[in-house]
């Protein structure tokens, strides 16, 4: 088994309003623990937390209870020198939400290099590490484009690319998908996928959308500031009720599978939650039909 | 609304285009000078013929350098018509009607003034904006401006503060479109009416452009934290500009240009300016 990564014990979060009067807590006694080169996916409703937890990865936001430590830095220690915040930032890249929201730079390539310039990477060695994040992403040939010419896909992998350049030892998408069309999520997909299988990055995908979650090695589900499930997609997903009380559904093809059983024919096997296994799962239950 | 170029800049791939920005600034303001150094019929004339030399280095179409000039055409006409009328001259006036007395040298004046101007505003546009991104602008103010820093003058949040707008004005621009469209939608007008009832329907543009325009900033600002943004201290840049052999050489010949402007003040030839 490999190191922890991140781990969190009892890690809370409110957001003061009204001079610290009003607090609405957003994560509260949340444990967890993540491995390094794991895929997990954060899923939960609007207003869970689960942005709130990315956000405390990176320590944007600075936890009010409890314990976290990412690489082995404490992020709960207020006297955090900048230098070593500097370096974490490094090492947990994040990819936001709006692609227009985290592009710096009026030209791709030195958008991608903002990061790495901020670290005073050496000129020649910039150039590499400029160059060989955007092939990662396979923008190459927009290096010299506009981003504001570019698809929101594209503009994504850019922001990737910007995280790529500085090295990370892992990458926070927090609703990186969002505010694409289907074409650019799954641009987005694969690469985050490929960021997990080729260059072993342990990758945080925070999400709403369940065929995303599906795709990752685990899923861990928040609910109002609680952490709910943790386990593989078709760990979670067999729990289907308990997924609707809170308000979230299943994939459809799980759902298939679901109805289908329920209708009272018989299928093989446990809950499935790629399309992948859903047609495979059908196809064995139709070659047994017709042999019969 | 996405094809939208800002500034002035016409993209080529002429000698000036490939100047270094910073070179380009300073020989701007030494043009300034220059335009002011005349003062002779024939350094008028060189000058003239400078600007001409500028539009054919930089290949820019005559129709697009004289653009420029238009919306000065009320200021150059003021000066013209001011130096006419109120210049005094030893000679004889060559018209007199009432009160009103024009002279010759109000004349040579007014038309110096004229070429003064003029050379002044399409200059410095092809030197500068028609040649130049503004991002390199950018870039070459951060570097020239670089040793007021000593002074502890903020100059590279001025330049980081610039190249952010510079990289929002289209997305915001792109902005404006989508929210006008969704409030003509809903029946707003903002072509009709009175000038305070066409500025009252801009209302409804402006609030929730500058709610959002808030909220890209503060999401900016998260982004550009994750990406390790401390300041300039520290810094180190993928472009560096570079000073070559052609900069080197455009700025002697507008040194030259310049020395030979003040040497052709001497030659007693048509009019020379007080």
């Amino acid at each position: 088994m490999s190191n922890v990564f991140i781990h969190a014990e009892n890690l809370s979060y409110s957001y003061e309003e009204d001079g610290g009067k009003d607090k609405h807590p957003a994560l509260q006694n949340f444990s967890v623990d993540i491995r390094e080169g794991e895929y997990v996916a954060v899923l939960g409703h609007n207003g869970s937390g689960k942005s709130t937890f990315a956000k405390l990865l990176n320590l944007i936001l600075e936890p009010t209870d409890g314990i976290l430590t990412v690489g082995g830095v404490d992020l709960t220690d207020p006297d955090i020198e900048d230098a070593v915040l500097l370096e974490h930032r490094r090492r947990v890249g994040m990819v936001f939400q709006n692609p227009d929201n985290q592009l710096v730079a009026t030209i791709v390539e030195q958008d991608v290099a903002f990061g790495p310039e901020n670290l005073g990477v050496e000129r020649e060695e910039l150039r590499r590490r400029v160059d060989s994040a955007l092939e990662t992403v396979g923008m190459t040939q927009y290096a010299q484009h506009e981003p504001h010419r570019l698809s929101g896909g594209q503009k994504q992998r850019v922001a990737i690319a910007g995280v790529l350049a500085m090295m990370p030892k892992c990458v926070v998408f927090d609703e990186s998908t969002a505010m694409l069309d289907p074409g650019g999520r799954r641009e987005v997909l694969d690469t985050i996928r490929m960021l997990n299988r080729e260059y072993g990055m342990t990758v945080l995908n925070i999400t709403h959308y369940m065929n995303e979650a599906a795709e990752a090695d685990r899923v861990i589900v928040i609910n109002d500031g609680e952490l709910l499930m943790d386990g593989t997609p078709d760990e979670v997903f067999s729990r289907r009720e308990e997924l609707r009380e809170v308000g979230l559904e299943v994939p459809q093809c799980t759902e298939l599978i679901h109805r289908l059983r329920r209708e009272g024919i018989s299928l093989e096997g446990d809950t499935v939650s790629t399309p992948e296994a859903c047609a495979a799962l059908l196809e064995a239950a139709y070659t047994k039909l017709s042999k019969s | 609304m996405k094809g939208i170029s800002f500034g002035q800049y016409y993209p080529g791939d002429s000698l000036l285009h490939r100047l270094d920005p910073r070179i380009k600034i300073v020989l701007t303001i030494l043009y300034i000078v220059c335009t002011f150094l005349c003062k002779s019929a024939v350094s008028f004339a060189l000058l003239l013929l400078s600007v001409f030399v500028l539009i054919l280095v930089s290949r820019i179409p005559v129709k697009i350098v004289l653009r420029s000039v238009r919306p000065l055409l009320i200021i150059i006409a003021f000066t013209f018509v001011i130096n006419i009328f109120w210049t005094q001259g030893d000679t004889p006036p060559l018209l007199e009607i009432g009160f009103v007395r024009i002279y010759a040298e109000g004349i040579w004046n007014a038309v110096f003034m004229f070429f003064r101007i003029f050379s002044l505003v399409t200059g410095t546009g092809i030197f500068l904006t028609y040649t130049t991104t503004p991002m390199d602008l950018t870039d070459g103010l951060e570097s020239l401006l670089s040793p007021l820093k000593k002074l502890h003058v903020p100059v590279h949040v001025f330049a980081m503060m610039m190249s952010i707008t510079l990289r929002f004005i289209p997305t915001l621009s792109e902005e404006t479109e989508k929210i006008m469209n969704a409030q003509r939608a809903r029946g707003a007008d903002f072509t009709s009416g009175s000038l305070i009832r066409r500025a009252k329907a801009l209302i409804p543009i402006l609030i929730p452009l500058f709610v959002s325009a808030i909220n890209r900033a503060l999401e900016l600002a998260n982004a550009m934290e994750c990406r390790c943004y401390h300041g300039g201290e520290g810094r180190t840049r993928l472009k560096v500009l570079k000073c070559h052999a052609r900069d080197l050489v455009v700025s002697l010949a507008v040194i030259a240009f310049g020395v030979g402007l003040v040497l052709l003040n001497a030659v007693k030839f048509g009019y020379v300016m007080k």
